[in-house]
């Protein structure tokens, strides 16, 4: 666009680090208003319960309280709505913003009390007393349904997808594998806690909720929807995302609610051990699944019957967990006939919803370990049985009969065996397999493994920016985006700075305040750098016409004779003549320009992972000796953060394929509950990893050419290690549940 | 319950407050003293958010009361840099991309410079055990490393 070098692809210096490392960052509990309540929420002690009673008094009466409130204080509050429309047969499973005669999950919200100081709100919260009367839980997926309320079952939807005829390529088949696999319950856990701070302003009528992540666009519209008030949300610095922050939970209504009643505002954080029982879990899935192939080990059908573990609740995002992993499933190979068969169940657990990855870390596991089966069973090489069904180039675009998230899949662009080529050359693929066996031979367990698969992007359909230029020449982009640690404001100033001829870093990037833009499509499934950045995109082009323009009256010359290179609009013929400088053409009332990007499909990335690994035959310990994460993200705006997302992407997905689990006992008590029994990896866990970002097939779908980039460091992590644990134990197909802990390992080398 | 008069020195200031014996040092510093640059991630000393220097130890404040810390001298995360001026292990982080949403940023800056400043040439093995004792979610950890590298080595 300018004269000057490009800045997207250049790993610049990201916007947001000096506040937040001087800690001068504002995360929600660094947030505080005058005369604030604080709040505490008191959290069933059972899995299922019929509450008898609950008795306030003595908390009414305990030093700072102001106010305790169950059920029955808050009838008119209706329970938490899903984000997008949802099928009519989930309403019932919505959950009350506290519990209301039915306890459903150990720690779900059963009173709450509002308080002068939050040391202050705890104890009084230890003095409401809940008399229960227990009833059995259900706890497993797979088990026959149970009754939920009277005359619905814990299944509210059965989700189908197919396509083909798949009876006559089973009757046909050269060989048919089962396979039942099963994926530990995890989720996101971000190392901030979840926060939500409540204010009314009576002049405006207006409630304000602070703390606001991920979607506070749609958040606002599902707040309004259920409080018939207007609200505004605000994002402040949000301490990691990962899919489970920023969804509509029962404190951030209850905020809300007690601002307005009590008049004050009111804040909550929550602790540790709230969170690893109140926030959303996700991955728990087992899978029935069977493949058909001929005798090259070509695929000619998948089914896969799954049961997904919703917990107590149907959140925010209703059935997307389920019907992701369905629509993904098929992943970069040609599958000509396909069954998928969800069970959605609700169990006596913590609801769940989305983490990074949603059905693809589910499904690339299920997909990938029936392709090591298919290798195993035929004799063939691992990798020859994935080149032999990958889609080609030639068929790209690639339409698949199936939907997801309301759009068909259509793989937009790919050349899935020239990333398989590079991985495997810069992995070193068959020098590993030799050196591991040779060690094997020397009694060591080591072994190497690996995973193909496809990424959704860029959902859209629609966002929207708004960039503008003030008489000083300062720049502000005014975006429904969000940022959760990505690197959201440093992109979108790139993207922008490049359009307009300006310097990145004298841009300022505006995010998730609702009321500095009427819509947004806020940062999840990896769709920011898409959809907004294309937004900034066409805002920024259209600023920088307007400035032309008005330069080209002021400098008596044309506006496609002008360009702006730092900030300075300058003739295109002679560089170094009279130039003005953006301020100037601004002038005293500035110019600003909207821009909005449409898309109707998703863009798909792919990648491919790699591992190698070490099994401790005394402890079961599995260590990572090598790794790599080949991934083609069309074309990277910012290599270096596409690398982080990518690095830590695989330290969370390393997590769910090893150590991370909620676990339950029989009656539904939780036991994962604090960082002693929920482990996340370490640096001591986490080996450093390689990274090989290409650009080999940009996205025909957007100006661009941007992929998403947020999703692929995790999606493929247990798919690799237990393909390589498999390898390295001599056990084909041994590994069929993840986490691979060290006693389950221990089991599997015993057998 | 009732409250005690102290006097904390966090970066070299006074910071004179009144405080129930229970209150976490992490609160204190936090709430009282108006320093919210302190992260508290667990509240129960696994994620080492919350590390602050005091008397020169890296310690987690919120396993710590604060009364306990009366008289002691406790350095924070915003005494690190000198005005606009970054300190060189701040830039380290920004140079090497070491932080994504930052919130475990202040632990991991306090907890290496301490140890730095106790041992300049700290070996490689010796800086992934102790940077095994903060967690971070986002960044898988590898750039951290080399910030911390990168800086011990620019002082060697």
């Amino acid at each position: 666009m300018s004269g000057t070098q490009s800045i997207i692809g250049r790993s610049v210096p990201r916007l947001e680090d000096e506040v937040l490392l001087k800690g001068e960052g504002r995360f929600a509990a660094d947030i505080s208003f005058p005369n604030q309540l604080h709040m505490r929420v008191v959290r069933a002690s059972n899995a299922h319960a019929r509450i008898v009673s609950i008795d306030t008094a003595a908390a009414r009466a305990a030093t700072g309280v102001v106010a305790v409130w169950t059920s029955n204080d808050i009838q008119d509050v209706p329970s938490i709505d899903f984000r997008d429309p949802a099928a009519e047969a989930l309403g019932p499973y919505r959950q009350p913003v506290l519990a209301h005669k039915i306890i459903r999950y150990v720690d779900e919200p059963v009173a709450v009390v509002f308080a002068e100081d939050p040391y202050l709100a705890e104890d009084a919260a230890d003095l409401v007393e809940i008399d229960i009367e227990e009833l059995p839980p259900q706890l497993h997926a797979s088990d026959a349904p149970g009754e939920f309320a009277s005359g619905i079952g814990t299944e509210p939807i059965v989700l189908n997808s197919a396509y083909g005829d798949g009876e006559a390529a089973f009757g046909s088949a050269h060989a048919i594998i089962e396979l039942d696999l099963t994926i530990g319950r995890h989720s996101g856990v971000p190392l901030e806690t979840r926060g939500a701070l409540g204010v009314y302003d009576p002049q405006k009528d207006l409630i304000e909720l602070f703390g606001a992540a991920k979607v506070p666009h749609r958040n606002r519209d599902t707040l309004m929807r259920m409080l018939k008030r207007e609200v505004h949300l605000h994002e402040g610095h949000v301490g990691g995302g990962f899919g489970v922050r920023g969804e509509i939970y029962p404190e951030d209504v209850l905020v809300c609610v007690a601002a307005l009643r009590l008049g004050r505002p009111v804040k909550w954080i929550e602790d540790r051990y709230e969170h690893l029982m109140a926030a959303n879990q996700s991955r728990g899935q087992r899978h029935l699944a069977k493949i058909a192939v001929d005798a090259e080990g070509r695929v000619l059908a998948l089914r896969d019957e799954f049961f997904h573990d919703q917990g107590a609740y149907v959140r925010t995002h209703g059935a997307r967990v389920p019907e992701l992993t369905m629509g993904m499933l098929p992943g970069p190979y040609r599958i000509p006939s396909f069954q998928a068969q969800a069970h959605f169940r609700l169990t006596n657990k913590t609801p769940c919803a989305t983490y990074r990855a949603p059905g693809r870390f589910e499904g690339s596991f299920v997909r990938e370990r029936l392709m090591d089966a298919v290798a195993e069973k035929l004799g063939i090489d691992r990798i020859e049985i994935r080149r032999r069904n990958l889609v080609s180039k030639d068929e790209m675009p690639y339409a698949r009969p199936l939907s997801t998230l309301g759009t068909e899949v259509v793989l937009d662009s790919g050349d899935y065996e020239l990333l398989l080529d590079k991985a495997l050359a810069r992995f070193g693929w068959d020098e590993a397999a030799k050196a591991t066996e040779k060690r094997r031979a020397n009694d060591e367990k080591v072994g190497i493994g690996l995973g193909i698969f496809v990424e959704k992007t860029g959902l859209g359909p629609t966002d929207s920016a708004h960039v503008s230029v003030d008489s000083s020449g300062a720049i502000e982009i005014v975006t429904g985006g969000a940022s959760l640690g990505q690197g959201f404001e440093t992109v979108m100033a790139q993207i922008c700075a490049e359009a307009l001829g300006v310097d990145y870093e004298n841009i300022s990037v505006i995010h998730g305040q609702t009321d500095r833009i009427a819509s947004g499509i806020g940062a999840h499934a990896s769709r920011a750098t898409v959809m907004t950045g294309n937004a900034v995109h066409v805002a920024a082009l259209n600023l920088r016409t307007k400035l032309l323009e008005a330069a080209a009256v002021l400098m008596q010359s044309k506006p496609d004779a002008l360009d702006i290179v730092d900030g300075q609009i300058i003739s295109k013929e002679n560089g170094s003549g009279p130039s003005l400088s953006i301020a100037a053409a601004a002038g005293d009332d500035g110019f600003s320009a909207e821009g909005a990007f449409h898309v109707d499909h998703m863009a798909y990335p792919y990648g491919i992972h790699m591992a190698q690994i070490r099994v401790d035959q005394g402890t079961g310990a599995v260590k990572v000796e090598r790794y790599l994460v080949a991934y083609d993200v069309g074309r990277a705006v910012n290599p270096k953060l596409v690398e982080g997302q990518i690095v830590g992407g695989f330290a969370q997905g390393l997590g769910g394929a090893l150590f991370e689990e909620f676990l339950y006992d029989e009656q539904g008590q939780p036991l994962s509950v604090t960082f002693a029994d929920y482990l996340i990896p370490t640096l001591s866990e986490v080996p450093e990893i390689d990274v090989l970002v290409t650009e080999d097939a940009p996205s025909p779908l957007n100006p661009l050419g941007i992929k998403g980039a947020g999703e692929a460091g995790t999606n493929a992590v247990a798919a690799a290690i237990a393909s390589a644990i498999d390898d390295a134990i001599g056990k084909p197909g041994a590994v069929t549940q993840i986490p691979v802990t060290p006693q389950r390992l221990m089991v599997l080398m015993q057998d | 319950m009732d409250s005690f008069d102290i006097i904390l020195n966090i970066n070299g200031s006074d910071h004179a407050v009144s405080v129930e014996p229970r209150r976490t040092l992490a609160d204190v510093i936090r709430e009282d003293c108006g320093l919210t640059g302190t992260h508290t991630g667990c509240e129960h000393g696994v994620c080492g958010a919350c590390t602050v220097i005091i008397d020169g130890e890296p310690m987690r404040s919120c396993l710590m009361l604060g009364v306990q810390a009366a008289g002691k001298s406790i350095r924070t995360v915003e005494g690190l840099a000198d005005g606009d001026a970054l300190h060189p292990l701040q830039e380290a982080f920004k140079d090497e991309h070491a932080l994504q949403c930052g919130f475990c940023t202040p632990g991991f800056l306090m907890l290496a410079i301490a140890a730095l400043e106790r041992d300049p040439n700290i070996s490689d093995e010796a800086l992934n055990e102790l940077l095994s004792s903060n967690l971070c979610r986002c960044t898988g950890y590898a750039n951290i490393i080399s910030a911390v590298r990168k800086f011990r080595d620019a002082g060697k």
